[in-house]
């Protein structure tokens, strides 16, 4: 019976595998014959072989590695500021009940409202270069981080922490081994959603208003009617971009389980 | 003196509130003491000049109208997105094959970063209103499936079996055992997918826009005139605000069945 039900399982798995496939192969040759047999012009959409071509002539040629190293400093610095200011901020206000009942809905509201609408405002500030992304991306993906901070070491069970202070446990000691310890989890998918936030505002404001970039390519492209080349690009970006997310992803789950 | 002191501390304390408004106004301050002595006036304006010359704003010839637009846009777009999101939740959530076979690929297309192909979109639906509500919906489309596809998986199959016995035809089903069922998830999907809505109309907005608010916003940056430029954020903040708060209270009120 338990092997009949395993096997269902499995056919049902199977099943759900092939038509994931099927799905995704019927959409390129949808794609292909829509560019190739039923005339949507090329300026709309692509022929996907010209798309493939010029992807592999992307990676050969190595002319992303500007617009890529652009794009990642940017992310690296705005992710270690929003990093920087959302745990000390977090942790200093998760000290007291006080505070937390004082900021986190400040906070919260903030976060509700779509703070891409103040990329013109960070233009104005910081030009057209890199600071405004940087800046715009730290101040998006503070958010998460803070709100996750704050959560993570405000509610901590107060039983912990008076047991361990009765036992003797000095500020470090409480920090290291009871404090961190219960808040990590909270706080690693703030870090996670804060990397998220970050990576999309940048790529999102590189498109709007920029000089470089992988955004940037993108638009210059799309303005240039060069849609093989750009459909390339987002082909590219979109990888790279999955496969940031899923190695965030994974250290997460890995820290949890730590 | 001390025994004063005393007090303010204590109301301080007792209303978290208070506390709240009073770093508000501390940010407003120091807001409006950078932009009078130390900023540059071409970048940043105080906030009591922003506030005084709102009227200046709205008077702008198409200021008032851009705002109308952006509304009509982000109301088509959160329309239909919950349409669609629903349909599509319902198809994909109700049959265990699908659900196991697409929801993967939902989840996939919903983690890409979209902003990526905004060039397309304008080249597909133009410079125009279109393409801002079809951004505004591949946006707010996607937590919406994801939400109902999780509340009609909440969903026990006794419950089902129970009404499909007592001879329920599919309508009747769907209204009175699913649908109450999926209402919390339902509007927890609708208010992530107005954030959506609000994060697609507005980047397909401040890319290009003709009419929109867009428009305006690049045309006070380009005219180095921060005073305008605040006011109409504010205003269009402010819109945020409230159109979050809605979708967030009728969540609340939906919501409460469960409890009762």
């Amino acid at each position: 019976m338990a092997g009949d039900a395993a096997a269902r399982r499995d056919r049902g798995a199977l099943a759900s595998r092939l038509i994931q496939a099927g799905f995704l192969v019927g959409l390129v040759v949808v794609w292909y014959l829509a560019a190739t047999r039923w005339g949507v012009n090329r300026l709309l959409l692509p022929n996907p072989v010209a798309v493939y071509d010029n992807l592999l002539d992307i990676l050969r040629s190595g002319e992303f590695i500007d617009d890529l190293e652009t794009t990642l400093g940017e992310l690296a610095i705005a992710f270690a500021i929003s990093v920087a200011g959302g745990l000390t901020l977090g942790y200093l206000i998760s000290r007291s009940a006080y505070w937390i009942k004082v900021f986190e809905p400040l906070f919260a509201a903030i976060y509700s409202i779509p703070i891409i609408l103040f990329l013109p405002l960070f233009v104005l500030f910081f030009g057209l270069g890199p600071a405004s992304k940087i800046a715009l991306g730290a101040s998006i993906s503070f958010f998460p981080i803070v709100i996750n901070t704050i959560a993570g070491f405000g509610h901590v069970d107060p039983l912990f922490v008076t047991a361990a202070r009765s036992m003797g446990a000095s500020d470090y000691h409480l920090f290291r081994h009871v404090l961190l310890p219960a808040a990590s989890p909270v706080i690693l998918t703030g870090l996670r959603m804060g990397f998220t936030t970050a990576l999309l505002s940048i790529i999102g404001s590189e498109t709007l208003a920029s000089l470089a970039g992988l955004g940037h390519r993108i638009v210059h492209l799309a303005e240039a009617m060069e849609m093989a080349r750009m459909f390339a690009y987002v082909v590219f970006v979109i990888a790279i971009a999955v496969t940031l997310n899923a190695v965030v992803s994974a250290l997460e789950a890995r820290g949890k389980r730590n | 003196m001390a025994s004063k002191r005393h007090f303010t501390v204590r109301i301080l304390t007792r209303r978290a509130w208070l506390a709240r408004l009073f770093v508000i106004a501390a940010l407003f301050a120091l807001w409006e003491i950078a932009a009078r002595w130390f900023v540059d006036p071409l970048f940043l304006s105080p906030p009591s000049q922003v506030v005084a010359s709102l009227d200046k704003v709205f008077s702008t010839r198409g200021v008032p109208a851009a705002l109308q637009l952006t509304l009509f846009e982000l109301a088509v777009a959160f329309v239909l997105a919950v349409a669609i999101g629903l349909v599509l939740g319902l198809a994909i959530g109700l049959q265990p094959l699908v659900r196991r076979s697409f929801f993967p690929i939902v989840l996939l297309l919903y983690g890409m970063p979209q902003v990526t192909i905004l060039p397309l979109f304008i080249l597909f639906f133009g410079i125009g209103a279109a393409s801002k509500i079809a951004f505004g919906v591949t946006h707010g489309v996607f937590p919406v499936i994801v939400t109902v596809v999780a509340g009609v998986q909440n969903l026990k199959p006794i419950l089902l079996t129970g009404a499909r016995s007592m001879g329920a035809s599919r309508w009747q089903i769907f209204r009175h055992v699913v649908f109450p069922h999926m209402v919390p998830s339902f509007f927890a999907g609708m208010r992530l997918g107005m954030s959506g809505v609000l994060l697609g109309v507005l980047l397909a907005e401040l890319y290009v826009s003709i009419a929109g608010i867009g428009y305006f916003t690049t045309l006070f940056t380009q005219n180095f005139d921060p005073t305008k430029l605040l006011g109409l954020i504010g205003a269009l903040a402010a819109m945020a605000i409230v159109l979050n708060a809605v979708v967030r209270r009728a969540e609340a009120h939906f919501a409460q069945w469960r409890t009762e």
